[in-house]
């Protein structure tokens, strides 16, 4: 039962960082002098359009942004008792759209299952990949599929992701007429999964998997490639060499094991930089995940629905590496149960 | 090992001659640390060539309004998206030295493009040390100069202009002095706050040590991109360019520091219970002088290599938020800026050009990748 209280300690501090991280995107979102409603409230006053005006600021109240900030911020999150009683973040409410007019989660709705979708191809094209790309490269050091490797990685970190997303994007569509833009055809947009459905979107996400996942790829494989050669210097595996027992079976046996788990424990630098990557080449490519949502956001002030993808996206990698956290308890017995020290 | 016919032994290892340069001698051990390093250090070929490469590159820097024939923002309004030109030597097989055909352009009315077409019979010869539109020498020397430009009444795109008639070689140059700087300043603020947060948490320990730590984890644990997005669109549109460059660069810093610090600290843990930490604090050594003076030294090469290693990732991140629109504007000019234009995948498609600026970023990122392996390397030269 030592496993279960682990994953509840680690769930608990969880808890704690999303709540330290919501203040801090609360601020951050902030920080721009003004807000959607003030800002409309000067460009209607200064058109001498006076009949938004009261519009404008009867939703002001409505939201309670004529309050204070830290009550604000109680209010947003459900902390505080706001204009409609206790309604905020752990609630379920998760505010109003200024911009499109809507609940916040009338606009994200599909998105956010199509946002862990991507994120979560990504990660598996990362480990299916750097895996034996990895293995391979230490296995045969010096050689020129390490070579080969070792430069297909380096391309991989220095070129921009977004600048990738358009080279594939554009010789995808010309050589192999993978379809262009968005995450599934229109004709399904909205529809309930079938499917149709199903396969439509299985093919959109060739190339954003491989985009997002390439850079990732690149930084695994080589602190594979690293791990497994101090491994393979290590007396036990010349005993297993001497002993006659075959390569591919050493390798996998010993010291593949040993050398695994930086590679599980390096989820919680891989999730982030994925999702950031994701968020980049979702607006490229124009995929239907947060990415787009948050880009627009940001640029008119539209502070609820920016705030709750800032949220989401926080919580998706914490719960990410908090998986990851208790999967390697799982797999290496010698962790420590009660607060590892880094 | 191989017997040879008259029975001797022979290793069948091939010769090392670089082996004998490889191992220390005695004297080696007296020798400066720097010496120790650089000899190292030459031996990784790569990091060498890339370490000149970015040297002349930042050298350049200063002098790019003198190097690019045109200024950033100057248009020609007869050649929208004219191709590159050539530079080249010879005419019909007689030398001429460096010369361009002048190039006209035709509207086409069925595709609605311009159609630039060279004039093969009339080459010539470009201009070198010529007068052209007035730019600053490293910001300060006003000067008309420039080394070469285009021959009287012509143009010269080396690697093509853009949708507003710029060239774009010259605006790569100009965008340079941004693009490059960025990450500098960057770093600069990484590696204050990630020391100083770093060698505290580290030196003292206890309370200080567990909110330190807690935050870096929670900041590490963030996607980076949305907190630059969100941050960069607090910054106000009516700033001026320059006020714009230094706080993206302050914002890519300031979401850099963690990983620093958390190495810095673990650098601090293991080096506080050392004899010579404890040696100077019982000579009475206050705890900012240990800090300063033996501590830091001590690592501070370690430090310059993964620093060199996170630079790329601040020139990708300007150039990410710049494309986005949410970094640097027009009229300042960057290889993210630039790369705005290219969001447009058909232009792309009929004008390939435009899309040059992602050439020198993908090089400097690998360079200082390369570099930043070969620093890691080499700075331990008592490690055989």
């Amino acid at each position: 039962m030592q496993i279960l209280r682990y994953a509840i300690y680690r769930f608990g501090t969880m808890l704690l960082t999303l709540l330290v991280v919501s203040v801090m995107i609360f601020v951050i979102i902030n920080l721009p002098p003004g807000d959607y409603l003030s800002n409309q409230i000067a460009e209607l006053q200064a058109t001498g359009q006076t009949s938004g005006v009261a519009k404008a600021e009867f939703l002001r109240t409505e939201f309670a942004l004529d309050k204070p900030l830290w009550q604000q911020y109680l209010i947003w999150m459900g902390f505080m008792p706001g204009p409609h009683g206790f309604s905020g973040m752990i609630q379920g409410n998760f505010g109003w759209s200024f911009e499109f007019d809507l609940p916040v989660a009338e606009i994200v709705g599909d998105t956010l299952w199509l946002t862990v979708l991507v994120n979560l191809a990504a990660v598996l094209f990362v480990y299916l990949v750097a895996l034996p790309l990895g293995v391979l490269a230490a296995a045969r050091a010096k050689t020129w599929i390490d070579y080969t490797a070792a430069l297909v990685g380096y391309l991989g970190l220095a070129t921009p992701n977004f600048l990738l997303a358009l080279i594939l994007f554009y010789y995808g569509h010309k050589y192999l007429n993978l379809p262009i833009g968005g995450l599934m055809d229109p004709q399904f947009e909205g529809e309930p999964m079938t499917f149709e459905k199903m396969k439509s979107i299985l093919v959109h996400l060739i190339v954003p998997t491989f985009v997002i996942g390439t850079s990732g790829t690149a930084a695994m494989m080589q602190r594979l490639r690293a791990n497994l050669l101090d491994e393979l210097g290590k007396p036990y595996v010349e005993t297993a060499v001497a002993k006659g027992m075959a390569e591919s079976k050493m390798l996998v046996k010993y010291p593949l094991r040993m050398a695994f788990n930086p590679f599980v424990a390096d989820i919680g630098n891989l999730l982030p930089s994925m999702v950031s990557g994701s968020v980049l080449v979702s607006v490229v490519l124009g995929l239907q995940t947060i990415g787009p949502t948050l880009l627009t956001a940001l640029k008119s002030q539209d502070q609820f629905l920016a705030g709750f993808v800032l949220m989401f996206v926080a919580l998706l990698t914490l719960i990410g590496t908090m998986i990851s956290d208790v999967l390697l308890v799982i797999l290496d017995p010698r962790i420590r149960y009660e607060g590892r020290e880094a | 090992m191989t017997q040879l016919p008259d029975g001797r032994y022979v290793d069948d290892a091939p010769y090392d001659p670089e082996a004998s340069l490889q191992q220390l001698e005695r004297k080696d051990l007296d020798a400066p640390n720097w010496l120790l390093v650089w000899r190292k250090f030459r031996q990784h070929k790569l990091a060498l060539v890339s370490g000149i490469f970015l040297l002349l590159s930042y050298l350049m820097l200063p002098f790019a309004g003198f190097i690019a024939p045109y200024g950033a923002n100057e248009r020609h309004e007869e050649h929208l998206y004219s191709p590159p030109q050539l530079v080249r030597f010879f005419h019909e097989g007689e030398f001429l030295g460096p010369y361009i055909y002048p190039m006209t352009a035709e509207a086409n009315l069925e595709t609605f493009q311009w159609e630039f077409k060279p004039d093969y019979d009339d080459p010539s010869r470009l201009q070198f040390f010529c007068k052209g539109t007035e730019y600053r020498l490293a910001g300060l020397i006003s000067s008309r100069m420039h080394l070469f430009c285009a021959p009287e009444g012509q143009t010269v795109f080396l690697w093509g202009s853009d949708r507003l008639g710029r060239d774009i070689f010259s605006r790569i140059l100009y965008g340079a002095q941004l693009s490059l700087t960025v990450g500098l300043i960057g770093i600069t603020v990484s590696f204050v706050l990630g020391i100083g947060f770093g060698s505290v948490a580290g030196y003292f320990g206890g309370t200080i040590d567990w909110v330190i730590n807690r935050v870096i984890e929670i900041l590490r644990s963030l996607p980076e991109l949305p907190l630059w997005l969100a941050l960069s669109a607090a910054v106000p549109s009516n700033w001026s360019p320059v006020a714009v460059f230094f706080i993206i660069s302050i914002i890519l810093g300031i979401l850099d520091w963690p990983g620093l610090a958390r190495s810095v600290r673990a650098k601090f843990l293991a080096l506080r219970e050392e004899e010579f930490v404890r040696a100077a604090e019982m000579m009475g050594a206050s705890s900012g002088r240990v800090i300063r003076k033996h501590l830091i030294p001590n690592f501070m090469s370690h430090l310059i290599a993964s620093a060199t290693l996170s630079i790329p990732a601040m020139i990708l991140g300007e150039t990410a938020l710049s494309f986005l629109g949410l970094g640097l504007r027009a009229p300042a000019v960057s290889w993210g800026v630039m790369l705005n234009d290219a969001q447009n995948l058909a232009s792309v498609d009929i004008y390939p050009w435009i899309a040059i600026p992602m050439l020198p970023i993908v090089i400097v990122v690998l360079a200082f990748n390369f570099l930043g392996d070969g620093l890691r390397d080499s700075l331990d030269p008592y490690q055989s």
